[in-house]
């Protein structure tokens, strides 16, 4: 029921592939348009992923060139020192660990249940619909520093926890909440009629539609905001400078200051002197760690998707 | 019976999730108002448009205001980064849906969504050791709106394609099928069945791209030059709103400060005026 | 640790900015945590030293945030934080608060080191600033644009650079204006024709280790930390910790420990010039 994936040769759209032989335009019979707009479409296609591919290599092969020397296993495993230009970034992978938790925490299920209310409760023109989409959307262009300074200002010192990863976890969650509700949504209202019919037909509950059925379907969005959703958090420095802090000793509890991956490499790398060498090393293990990250994401929705398939 | 005040708790709860999130925006706007409203207060609302420069800081009180040169900049930066973010990215995602093997896509994307998560600092110094000198070649200074724009391009381009690609997985596989069997070539089936389909998912694809753009900082300033003009050609340097706030925020007296926090509003003003239209121009292609 | 003559000069450098609250830090056995915030160029020394102190005193804490000179001030005065740190010196409007240098910083311009010109007139500096002279070829460089780069307003860096050289803010001509002292040097290293101005520490780290920038004497004084440490280099500024009010021994003794001859090494492995208790 749930849809699974298309790939090119299921529509016959790979040359060669599959009955019918459909084809790409260039191949003659194809009806609706002229053979040379699909292939000056295709270059254009494969052009852009190029040229993504290209931007990528070129960023992240930096990183990799020059932070390969600064890692080894004692850089993960012992505190800094000196600033950070020696010793490594054990308490760093720590604090940036918890904050991410804590951001991940609040912001799923917090997430889920909006993209769930507003596609199945609020439909397209409700007022109350369109108003929390708006909201949402404006959250998700407020500057990473004006967060970070209402982070401060409401979760540090109105609410008390001080520089803390607590403080930077639930900051990190309120600028990751569009993108996850948003992307989430987008896919629950591309769920066919037809799921939500049968569903009503068999008599299901709300609840056991949305969790057998709908989630599942949904995990496309479910995976795209999620991934993007911790991209952002990793990829944050402002906002955390004024809510977990800059401290970078091993945390004992949440609400102790912890320093994050992304901050330790600004400040190795923009304000100490000598700290670029452990800068791209730092930046290194972080793309190691979100690689890690994302995978461990990517296949636990996608097992949440198909067990939900399984029993509806 | 139990099963439907399952469903009320389950709707109640849903309900409450949803207006803690439009009461986030509530404070953080109502922070930011608090915060200015001291400086729009002592200078004046027209002033932060008409003054002839920004320099906030004289003390003889020949301070001037104006926010137009950053406003510029700021809409330049973004409208150039979704310019080039916005084609690139939806296509990339068609080629991740549509073009490539099952293996090469995974492999894509795997590829993107490393790129999204990569700090705005490595963007930053990656743009100010590497782009601005390229750039300087072809015009000096080199730290201008080009790389702004360039810099801004290559971050928002991940959060435009991998959503424009669950957008494009999200379309009913009846509808492919459908094309298929009409034997519609691969340009036709997107043209006229993918893309009307995915139309909404895409709309927000973009909206959330330029909405990161608007709100970026840390790159910007580093790769912009953050002259406080409004630029001429593409090689001017430039500073957006963003900057503005981060590059003087942490030095600045308390009067000071307040107006910074102006610039912030601004910029909200702009994000709260591009969310109306966009929601506008959506219940106008719903409802025609 | 206290000895007669480090609590004489804490009491010669308190004389700038009012009334003291020196309170005497009983021996060992202190506990408790201190919390600094603002400047992030003193944020990295205030930490090592940070450290060091813990490790002579197990039962102490010292958190260290940065967030800007005016953040530390700020924080210093309404509590927030026990002490500001501010990487300048204390403006009028806040004779209110305490100010105990613990480094001294120099300011110096800074050129690509492919650029032929060895050394700038002050009057040259200023014409170039002002945007009189435009081009290298007026002070015997190569025939190329100058590409000034100037500091952000309400940097210590740029305020003292404009009271040495008698300028106006409104008046000057940048091309390219930056925030941290790293992204000044990275702005010059990465442009031939540039000309910027930076803290002397960072420089000279970076023309030491292979980054292509050199530094210009000033009014016939070479850019040195040690010049800057003799105090023959004219521009300069202190890295201060702030501190309102009564403070209590905990402070006291972190603020004179950061003060003392032990963390020398901490502050030149940094780059800056450590207080001499003469001064």
């Amino acid at each position: 029921m749930v849809e699974r994936d298309l790939s090119a040769a299921t529509l016959g759209m790979d040359p060669g592939a599959g009955p019918g032989g459909l084809g790409g335009g260039a191949g003659g019979g194809a009806r609706g348009s002229v053979p040379w707009v699909d292939v000056v479409f295709g270059a254009a296609v494969r052009g852009s992923a190029l040229l993504l591919a290209a931007g990528f290599f070129w960023l992240v092969g930096d990183i990799v060139v020059s932070g390969w020397e600064a890692v080894d296993w004692s850089f993960l495993t012992t505190a800094p020192e000196r600033s950070g230009r020696a010793g490594g970034i054990s308490t760093i992978l720590v604090s940036t660990l918890a904050i991410l938790g804590i951001a991940l925490a609040v912001s799923v299920p917090l997430g889920l249940g909006t993209a769930l209310f507003l596609s199945e409760f609020a439909d397209g023109d409700s007022r109350l619909g369109r108003l929390v989409r708006a909201s949402l959307d404006v959250l998700a262009g407020v500057p990473s520093i004006v967060f970070g300074l209402f982070g401060n200002a409401f979760f540090c010192v109105v609410l008390g926890f001080g520089f803390s990863i607590l403080s930077g976890g639930l900051t990190l969650a309120c600028m990751i909440l569009p993108i996850l509700i948003r992307s989430i949504e987008l896919s629950l209202r591309a769920v066919p009629r037809d799921y939500r019919l049968a569903g009503s037909a068999l008599d299901i509950s709300r609840t056991r539609m949305i969790l057998s059925v709908l989630l599942p379907a949904a995990s496309p969005g479910l995976v795209a905001g999620l991934l993007l959703g911790i991209g952002r958090a990793t990829a944050e420095t402002a906002a955390l400078i004024f809510t977990s802090g800059y401290v970078d000793r091993m945390p004992e509890s949440v609400f102790d200051s912890g320093r994050s991956l992304s901050i330790h490499i600004y400040d190795l790398s923009m304000n100490v002197p000598g700290g670029e060498a452990n800068a791209y090393g730092a930046a290194l293990v972080l793309v190691a760690l979100l690689l890690v990250i994302n995978f461990v994401a990517t296949t636990l929705v996608e097992r949440f998707a198909a067990k939900g398939v399984r029993q509806g | 019976m139990p099963r439907q005040r399952a469903d009320r708790i389950l709707v109640w709860s849903l309900r409450a999730t949803s207006a803690l999130a439009g009461l986030l925006v509530l404070m953080i706007l109502g922070f930011l108002v608090f915060e200015s409203l001291d400086g729009v207060r002592r200078v004046g609302a027209p002033r932060f448009l008409s003054d002839p420069g920004w320099h906030p800081n004289q003390g003889d009180g020949s301070s001037e205001f104006s926010l137009l040169p950053m406003i510029v900049a700021t809409l330049t930066t973004t409208l150039g980064a979704i310019l080039l973010a916005g084609p690139i990215g939806i296509l990339a995602a068609v080629y991740c849906r549509f073009y490539a093997s099952e293996r090469v896509s995974k492999l894509f994307r795997r590829l993107i969504e490393l790129l999204a998560g990569i700090p705005s600092v490595v963007y930053g110094f990656w743009g100010l050791v590497t782009l601005v000198p390229l750039i300087r070649e072809i015009a000096p200074p080199g730290a201008s709106l080009a790389a702004g724009v360039l810099v801004l391009f290559l971050m928002i381009v991940p959060t435009v394609a991998l959503l424009a690609f669950a957008a494009l997985k999200d379309v009913p596989k009846q509808h492919l099928e459908g094309a298929a069997a009409l034997s519609l070539s691969r340009w036709s089936t997107l043209r006229q069945v993918v893309f009307p389909s995915a139309a909404s998912g895409l709309g927000i694809a973009l909206l959330l791209g330029t909405m990161r753009a608007l709100g970026e900082t840390m790159a910007v300033l580093m790769v912009c030059g953050n002259i406080a003009r409004v630029p001429e050609s593409l090689f001017d340097p430039v500073r957006t709103l963003t900057a503005n706030i981060a590059l003087e925020l942490g030095y600045a007296t308390a009067d000071h400060r307040s107006v910074l926090f102006v610039s912030g509003l601004a910029l909200m003003i702009m994000v709260v005026g591009l969310v109306v239209v966009q929601d506008r121009l959506q219940r106008r292609a719903s409802l025609g | 640790m206290r000895t007669p003559l480090l609590t004489s000069a804490l009491f010669l450098s308190l004389a700038a900015c009012g009334p003291s609250g020196a309170a005497e830090a009983t021996g060992d056995g202190l506990t408790g945590k201190l919390t600094l915030t603002g400047s992030s160029t003193v944020a990295p020394v205030a930490l090592e030293i940070g450290k060091r102190f813990e490790g002579l005193h197990p039962g102490v804490r010292i958190d260290v945030q940065t967030g800007g000179s005016s953040r530390g001030i700020a924080d210093a005065r309404s509590g927030l934080a026990d002490i500001g740190m501010a990487s300048r010196a204390c403006k009028p409007s806040e004779s209110d608060l305490d100010a105990h240098t613990i480094a001294q910083d120099g300011v110096g311009l800074i050129v690509h080191s492919d650029n032929p010109v060895e050394s700038l007139t002050d009057d040259q500096v200023r014409s170039i600033y002002l945007g009189g002279i435009t081009n290298w070829n007026e002070v015997g460089g190569p025939d190329a644009p100058i590409t000034v780069v100037n500091k952000a307003a309400g940097r210590a860096t740029l305020e003292v650079f404009l009271k040495y050289f008698g300028l106006d803010e409104k008046a000057i001509e940048a091309d390219v204006v930056v925030g941290d002292n790293e992204q000044g040097v990275k702005t010059v290293a990465g442009n031939p024709h540039s000309v910027g101005y930076v803290s002397i520490g960072t420089a000279e780290y970076g023309a030491g280790n292979g980054v292509p920038i050199k530094l210009l004497p000033t009014d016939g004084v070479e850019a040195t930390t040690e010049n800057v440490g003799e105090g023959t280099f004219p521009i300069g500024r202190p890295l201060n910790f702030v501190t309102f009010g009564e403070v209590d021994p905990l402070a006291q003794a972190f603020i004179d420990y950061c003060r003392s001859s032990e963390v020398h090494d901490l502050v030149t492995d940094l780059y800056f010039v450590p207080v001499r208790n003469a001064e």
